[in-house]
């Protein structure tokens, strides 16, 4: 199905995009639907794309075999899913649970890297707000390994 | 004669009341609530009680009820050290010390008419747990009421009863975080500051008349503070609660100073230019 621009634009982190690269991300979506249960992508599967959530729930969540499925973080509407995509070896580093049924806009990564390669103003402004995704996950995983709730040792 | 309640704390402030532990009741594994009935003058949102366990010592716990309540005094407690698993331990009925209520309260006048934005980390939810009642039971006087609460693990949610009738009454707009969790846990998963990222998308959010109540551990209020000044909030429209050792709680003995200021006085509710310089300083 045709993804609008309008679904693109609103994102926050793709918001005030020049509308020549928006044009260019267009060409490289089109929209996906998953049932709750599925899943979007496995740890260790080859990463090829990155996702728009429009709507829905998706858990990225690891196994261990003393903690069994832990979830590490959830993501809602309006997220952007995935980065491993943009650096080698392309893989995934978490499960990708859909938890509520989710309607995702899914970005074909090749495309869009060919498409920065090609025009490194575009490759930068791309690079920019994936380095602002980035750095906002850093501060919240920092965060989390505070365990700011936790009592602290005795 | 025996000298009255009102005279005898006028002449000893530091002597408390003799109340009694009820209604005990365990909130996670290592935290609880009780009520005691008040011998004390009426409290504000905010506000905090000296617990005495005699023989044992005296804590400044936040008062978590009903203001609307005011001859009960309803505490949580998390079990930490000396005083507050000596507390953990008592059974309903145990003689209790009281002396209070003490501190600044949360800026309810100020917040009528606005949009209120209650940010609460871990067992920071009780201390703000009165105004969520206050706001309430008029509901009519506020704007948009928000509680943003964050917490380790969906284990160690607590209050989950009320919250959830709140959240079924669309009194409020709740929203629920947790550090991790397992797969039983249907909520969002990441830190506080990933809600308030989300509220500043809502289109009903607006900065300029949003006045927002923060309350938790330190660091979690140094990032949420910050994060609301990105979205817009100015500086005098955020409000965080410190704690820091206390003893006196009346300004005499200087051992919750906080920069210039008695946390026990002054605070434990700050506007937030009061303190900013002051939160995550070394060796304030
Ligand atoms: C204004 C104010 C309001 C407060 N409200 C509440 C409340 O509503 N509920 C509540 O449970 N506590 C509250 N506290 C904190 C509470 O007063 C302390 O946890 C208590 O004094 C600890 O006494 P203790 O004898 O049990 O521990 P101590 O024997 O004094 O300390 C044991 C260990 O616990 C650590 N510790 C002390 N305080 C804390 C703390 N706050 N958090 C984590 N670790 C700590 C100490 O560093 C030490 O390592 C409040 C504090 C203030 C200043």
């Amino acid at each position: 199905m045709a993804v609008s621009r309008e679904q693109i634009q609103t994102q926050r982190y793709l918001k005030d995009l020049d509308p020549r690269f928006l044009d260019v991300l267009l060409g490289c979506a089109d929209e996906i639907y998953c049932e709750a249960g599925d899943c979007l992508f496995q740890l260790g599967g080859k990463a090829e794309a990155f996702y728009l959530l429009k709507q829905g729930v998706i858990a990225l969540e690891i196994h261990s075999a003393q903690r069994g499925t832990i979830t590490i973080q959830t993501l809602r509407s309006g997220d952007l899913v995935g980065w491993s995509w943009l650096f080698p070896p392309h893989k995934w580093h978490f499960d990708a649970h859909v938890l509520e049924t989710a309607e995702l806009i899914r970005f074909d990564a090749r495309a869009f890297l060919a498409a920065c390669e090609a025009d490194h103003e575009m490759g930068y402004q791309m690079q920019q707000r994936f380095a602002r995704i980035m750095l906002d996950r850093l501060q919240f995983t920092r965060l989390q390994l505070l365990d700011i709730y936790g009592t602290g040792p005795r | 004669m025996a000298p009255g309640r009102a005279e005898m704390s006028a002449q000893d402030p530091m002597l408390p009341q003799v109340s009694h532990l009820q209604q005990r009741q365990q909130e996670n594994h290592n935290t609880f609530s009780f009520v005691c009935p008040s011998p004390l003058p009426a409290f504000a949102p905010g506000q905090f009680s000296m617990l005495y366990v005699f023989g044992v010592g005296e804590v400044p716990i936040s008062i978590s009820g009903s203001p609307l309540q005011p001859e009960l005094q309803t505490f949580t407690v998390r079990e930490v050290g000396q005083v507050t698993r000596a507390l953990a331990r008592l059974p309903e009925g145990t003689a209790l010390g009281l002396r209070g209520p003490y501190g600044s309260a949360w800026p309810l006048d100020q917040a009528r008419g606005q949009d209120l934005l209650i940010v609460a980390g871990g067992l920071g939810l009780a201390p703000v747990r009165p105004v969520i009642y206050s706001v309430l039971a008029e509901r009519e006087r506020y704007g948009r009421v928000w509680l943003l609460h964050g917490n380790r693990h969906p284990r160690e949610l607590f209050y989950k009863a009320e919250l959830e009738q709140w959240a079924a009454e669309s009194q409020l707009d709740l929203r629920l975080i947790v550090d991790s969790a397992d797969r039983s846990w249907r909520g969002q998963v990441g830190v506080i500051t990933d809600l308030l990222r989300e509220l500043a998308d809502d289109r009903d959010f607006a900065p300029e008349r949003s006045l927002a109540m923060i309350c938790g551990p330190e660091l979690m209020m140094h990032f949420s503070a910050l994060r609301l000044l990105e979205m817009g909030l100015t500086p005098a429209r955020i409000f965080v609660s410190l704690e820091r050792n206390m003893q006196c709680a009346l300004g005499f003995c200087g051992h919750c100073q906080y920069g210039p200021h008695f946390i026990c006085k002054d605070g434990p509710v700050f506007a937030w230019p009061d303190v900013a310089g002051l939160l995550a300083l070394k060796e304030v």
